[in-house]
């Protein structure tokens, strides 16, 4: 299958400090790609690296073509988004203002009404709670506005995050649920950062294990699954 | 009674200049948590293009729009040349290069127009007389100054509250990672508030002009009443600094009048003593968001 995102040799670094050492990674199209690693090893940085937002080298291929020198505002419009670790809640506006926030990159105007209906389908708590102030909202209503958000902008490919964190398994079963009918229906690709690895190779086809700042291991997500490596060090049994 | 109801008047007027120029204060704070002491000469500088447009010959209704749009578009160049090469350096660093603005226009309006004082007319169409009711005389001049004060208000209101432009706008002040996410030229943003605050400023002094004497350091006094008015307002609430500056102009002309050693040569005493007293008792202000320190 072809890629929508390629990346060889991606590096990256805070100021003078190097994180990522040379990454090689394929998103295919349509594809839920998982991003393992311990706390450190460099998830963030190398979705934050993806839609330059640190300092970045490497040759990155997104929909066939390099998008070297472009800016995290034109990678946004090209339809690569990501949903932040933290959320990213535009805290002192309301829920919708946030979903029309999500949209700031589209013009049409009827497409984003009908899409801020349709978010409210996929997440009913959201349309219920439409007027409220966003920061007042749970953790979990939060991250299910941080997906409808980036929805909004119509991406072609997800970065997600830690959508999992901090919240009841019920949630996440619920996130995780949206998240896969978004794959299957809409054809929009993820690459997921996930600690929770049980849940993510669930949903994943293909993963990568890093380990400060370089892939240790890689496979399909049942490989990675059954992986004595993955197994002991992040899944703990 | 007539005696208050006059400086009350009065003190409006006054008061919405003062709102004017916070209103610029606050709209470059909220944005960039930078207070730009260079404001006042900003709007100084402007009133003096102005007045070389009048005196060239052009009318007030075609030499005040044109000036408004090039103290806008010079708020923006201020902001790319000059604040955004600082804007992630210490805070001292960013309050010397706003000090540099103050100095920089302050001499430059001496170098070019002298310190001579210029007249500055009234805008065309409204008179000097006064209109008697009862036994109170109400000046023109200070009705239109209420008015233009309420109709910015109300442009303002528009573009922040109802327009896309300003939900960007919005949202670029108040969390300008997340707006790089969603596609916000969150840069831009900030220029274009710098502009607007530039612009603002310059109607500020446009309107004082014609009142106090158009002189190089004429805006320094209203500079300070408007930082009590920011102050007083919650310098991250635009309509705080409006409010907080019709405050700050009556508390100024009453205080001037029935506070008898205050007199109106210690009236910046009064807007120190305000700025003081807002610090001690309600930091964020009347209209600010109090910030609630997790712990
Ligand atoms: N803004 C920053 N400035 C400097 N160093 C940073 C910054 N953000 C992250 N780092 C460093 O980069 C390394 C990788 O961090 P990163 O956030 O990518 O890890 P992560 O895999 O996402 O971890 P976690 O699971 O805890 O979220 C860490 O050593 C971290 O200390
Ligand atoms: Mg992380």
């Amino acid at each position: 299958m072809s890629a929508i995102l390629e990346a060889v040799n991606l590096r990256a670094a805070y100021g003078d400090r190097p994180v990522l050492f040379g990454i090689d990674l394929r998103v295919p199209e349509r594809g839920i790609v998982a991003l393992l690693g311990a706390n450190g090893a460099g998830k963030t940085t190398t979705l934050r690296a993806l839609l330059a937002e640190v300092r970045t080298w490497g040759d990155v291929r997104y929909q066939g073509e390099s998008i070297a020198g472009k800016s995290t505002q034109d990678l946004v419009r090209m339809g690569m988004v990501m949903v932040p670790e933290g959320r990213g809640t535009f805290t002192d506006f309301t829920v919708e203002e946030n979903l029309l926030l999500g949209a700031y990159s589209r013009r049409d105007k009827d497409g984003i009404r009908r899409d801020i209906e349709r978010m409210y389908g996929y997440f009913p708590v959201l349309g219920q709670r439409r007027k409220q102030r966003a920061g007042s909202m749970s953790g979990g209503e939060q991250q299910m506005l941080a997906i409808a958000r980036a929805l909004m902008s119509r991406p072609k490919l997800l970065l997600l995050d830690e959508p999992s964190l901090g919240l009841a398994p019920l949630i996440v079963q619920e996130i995780f649920g949206i998240l896969t009918t978004i794959n299957r229906e809409e054809g929009v690709s993820m690459l997921l950062v996930e600690q929770d690895a049980v849940r993510a190779l669930k949903v994943a086809t293909y993963a990568y294990l890093l380990e400060t700042g370089r892939v240790a291991l890689e496979g399909t997500a049942d490989q990675l699954a059954a992986s004595d490596d993955v197994r002991r060090a992040y899944l703990g049994y | 009674m007539t005696e208050f109801i006059q400086l009350v008047l009065a003190g409006t007027a006054n008061g919405c200049i003062y709102g004017l120029l916070a209103l610029a204060l606050v709209l470059i704070y909220r944005s960039t948590h930078i207070i730009n002491f260079g404001q006042g000469e900003m709007a100084m500088f402007s009133t003096y293009i102005c007045w070389s447009f009048l005196n060239a010959g052009m009318g007030y209704w075609v030499a005040v729009p044109l000036t408004l749009i090039l103290a806008f578009a010079a708020g923006i160049a201020v902001q790319r040349i000059l604040i955004r090469p600082v804007q992630n350096a210490p805070e001292l660093t960013i309050v010397i290069v706003t000090l540099g603005l103050y100095l920089f226009f302050n001499s430059l309006a001496l170098w070019i127009y002298s310190g001579v004082p210029k007249p500055f007319p009234l805008p065309t169409g409204i008179r000097q007389a006064s209109w008697q009711v009862g036994d109170i005389f109400i000046i023109p001049y200070h009705l239109f100054i209420f008015a233009v004060l309420i109709t910015l208000m109300a442009v303002l209101y528009v573009l922040f509250q109802r327009t896309k432009l300003g939900l960007g706008l919005r949202a670029a002040a108040a969390q300008p990672a997340s707006s790089r996410l969603v596609g916000i030229n969150v840069n831009w943003m900030l220029a274009l508030g710098w502009g607007i605050a530039a612009a603002a400023g310059a109607l500020a002094g446009i309107l004082s002009a014609p009142v106090v004497q158009l002189e190089p350091n004429f805006m320094a006094t209203i500079l300070i009443f408007s930082f009590a008015s920011a102050t007083l307002g919650g310098f991250d609430s635009p309509p705080g600094a409006v409010v907080g500056g019709i405050a700050i102009g009556n508390i100024v002309a009453l205080g001037g009048r029935y506070i008898e050693f205050i007199g109106t040569q210690l009236d910046i005493v009064l807007a120190l003593v305000v700025i003081v007293a807002v610090l001690l008792i309600r930091p964020a202000g009347l209209f600010g968001r109090q910030v609630v320190q997790r712990v």
